[in-house]
């Protein structure tokens, strides 16, 4: 084997490691995801019907761009996902820091905070209207006993969009716990040992080792939940279809009405904008994150 | 009591209460709405039943619409076990070559992983690609869709956890005169049973709850996934809260039942594949 050339060695590789292995995947993805991508591109600029389209350019995404409700789903997405990101990087982390602390029940509490990742998004969503239901609700069931009344979480404008994301930061915040448990548990105790012993107080102590030595799972945390964020669809559907209005309407939501109302050009584009506003942020923002790392 | 300890029951104490209170109640909420009559679950109240229903409110929730629940477990089923199935196979295989044998497709195939993770399907020009293909509503289809939409979690998961499997024992294989398949099939697969099961775990759990591609891509009643039965529940049983909590409960089940035995293996591998990947 030590004496084959390096042409050799190649063949060798590519006998054990063959590229059709490749293959199954390839098609699979190839054909159900890039290719209509790349279709996208083109229908997107279609009137189109699934049977015949007719070339009409840029028409789609003017008339996205000047129909007050599809730019609310727009900026609707860009504060949904930034609340819910931002939340899940804070409370992710709060919680991380106490459950890889002594504190007793460590396990139960995990399990517990993690189970909703688990749980059907539409379920939680259901049960999340129910309970936060204006009058019968049981959210302000409970802060009616401290004698404030509650707004209607999913029927006033000003809280519904708010509500949604409260909602996904309830289910989704144990993904980011997990995650900030894993960045912590991997800081040496040396270091807080160190520290300690310079009379570093436990706020001192966070702030110069636990939150920069936690970089990576901050920004695997920013990534996911921005993704997650941007694209989100179902809990949406299941509170509250996009209202009261249009004042829940998020970019996947809107392809998906126009979707069902036969505009297919039409939600094309809006799925095009979609991949646009997640390139556009999550990119940019992981080679940013990632340098950063690298440089300190 | 030292202080010390104080603050160690303490801060569990009221830890232990607030996480029952935010996570715990909602759950309990769904429990006792499931248990009770219609007119009781109507009020949407957190108390316990004046008279618990679950065999007739169970029974109810089976049967309703021509036992749409069967249908739709069993469809779920069949979709779950064999989209994972593919995608453990072709993820690994994937994943598999990848590491091993870097070439100049490499960095393309790398960016086609990351591509797969982070951008949006583009879903109607799908949809007509489907019914072209003549998959659109069918459990084909909505399984490939799955398989494709996964593929780049998995392969990440593989790829990394292949990178810690000796090539030395590749080479060995090699020189017994075992093929491309064999050494494949018979010798690496079974190593990477570790990560073959959070894959399996958290991809069962996600296209079990998947909502979003069923609705678009297999609908109608009688292809109906438990997602969506719970969907089409709520607006046929407008004010029946008891079925529709009872159908939460039932269909909370299948991930209840992984949660309790791979909880551990979840976590692990969540955090393995998101903070290394």
């Amino acid at each position: 084997m030590n004496i084959q050339g390096k042409k050799g060695t190649r063949r060798g590789l590519a006998a054990a490691y063959p590229s059709w292995f490749y293959l199954p995947a390839a098609i699979i993805f190839g054909v159900l995801f890039l290719f209509p991508t790349f279709a996208s591109l083109f229908f997107s600029l279609t009137r189109w019907t699934l049977f015949q389209y007719s070339f009409i350019g840029l028409d789609n995404f003017r008339q996205f761009f000047s129909e007050p409700f599809l730019v609310w789903g727009l900026v609707n997405t860009l504060i949904y996902a930034v609340v819910t990101s931002g939340s899940k990087v804070v409370l992710g982390m709060l919680l991380g820091i106490l459950l890889t602390s002594n504190v007793m029940v460590r396990g139960l509490l995990r399990a517990i905070v993690f189970f909703p990742v688990l749980v059907s998004t539409i379920g939680v969503g259901i049960t999340f209207t129910m309970l936060m239901h204006p009058t019968n609700g049981l959210i302000n069931d409970v802060i009616a006993t401290f004698g404030v009344k509650g707004p209607a979480w999913l029927t006033d404008p000003r809280f519904a969009l708010l509500s949604v994301a409260f909602v996904d930061v309830w289910k989704g915040v144990g993904l980011a716990t997990v995650i900030y448990i894993a960045g912590i548990v991997s800081i040496p105790a040396e270091y807080y040992e160190a520290a300690k012993m310079d009379g570093a107080n436990a706020l001192q102590r966070f702030w110069n080792i636990t939150l920069p030595l936690a970089r990576p799972a901050t920004i695997t945390v920013i990534i996911l939940s921005l993704i997650g964020g941007l694209r989100s669809f179902d809990l949406i559907w299941a509170m509250t279809k996009g209202g009261p209005g249009f004042t829940t309407d998020v970019v996947a939501s809107v392809i998906y009405k126009q979707y069902q109302a036969g505009f297919y050009g039409l939600s094309t584009a809006g799925n095009v904008v979609l991949f646009v506003l997640v390139a556009a942020i999550v990119v940019p923002l992981s080679f940013a994150l990632n340098r950063k790392e690298v440089e300190a | 009591m030292t202080t010390k300890k104080f603050k160690y029951y303490a801060t569990g104490t009221l830890s232990l209460a607030l996480a029952f209170f935010v996570f715990v109640v909602p759950f309990l909420f769904i429990i006792v709405n499931a248990l009770k009559d219609k007119p009781e679950a109507a009020l949407l109240h957190f108390t316990w039943p004046s008279e618990t229903h679950l065999w007739e409110n169970l029974i109810a929730v089976v049967e309703a619409r021509d036992y749409m629940l069967i249908t739709a477990f069993i469809n779920s089923i069949i979709l779950t076990v064999v989209a994972v199935t593919g995608l453990v196979v072709f993820g690994a295989m994937v994943g598999f070559v990848l590491q091993r044998r870097p070439s100049r497709w490499s960095g393309l195939i790398n960016f086609m992983v990351l591509a797969g993770l982070i951008m949006p399907p583009a879903v109607v020009p799908t949809i007509w690609l489907l019914q072209w293909l003549g998959l659109f509503k069918t459990l084909s289809g909505l399984i490939l869709i799955e398989i494709a939409y996964s593929l780049s979690f998995s392969v990440l998961l593989f790829r990394a956890f292949i990178a810690t499997i000796p090539r030395e024992l590749d080479e060995a294989a090699i020189l017994e005169g075992a093929g491309p398949f064999t050494l494949f099939f018979r010798i690496v697969l079974p190593l990477l049973k570790p990560v073959a099961v959070t894959v399996i775990v958290v991809q069962s759990v996600a296209i079990f709850n998947d909502f979003t591609n069923p609705l678009y891509y297999l609908p109608g009643a009688k292809n109906a996934t438990v997602q969506l039965t719970l969907f089409n529940f709520q607006s046929m049983f407008n004010t029946s809260y008891n079925l529709l909590f009872m159908n939460i409960l039932i269909i909370t089940i299948p991930p209840l039942i992984m949660f309790l035995f791979f909880n551990r293996q979840i976590v692990e591998g969540m955090t393995a594949g998101a903070v290394k990947g």
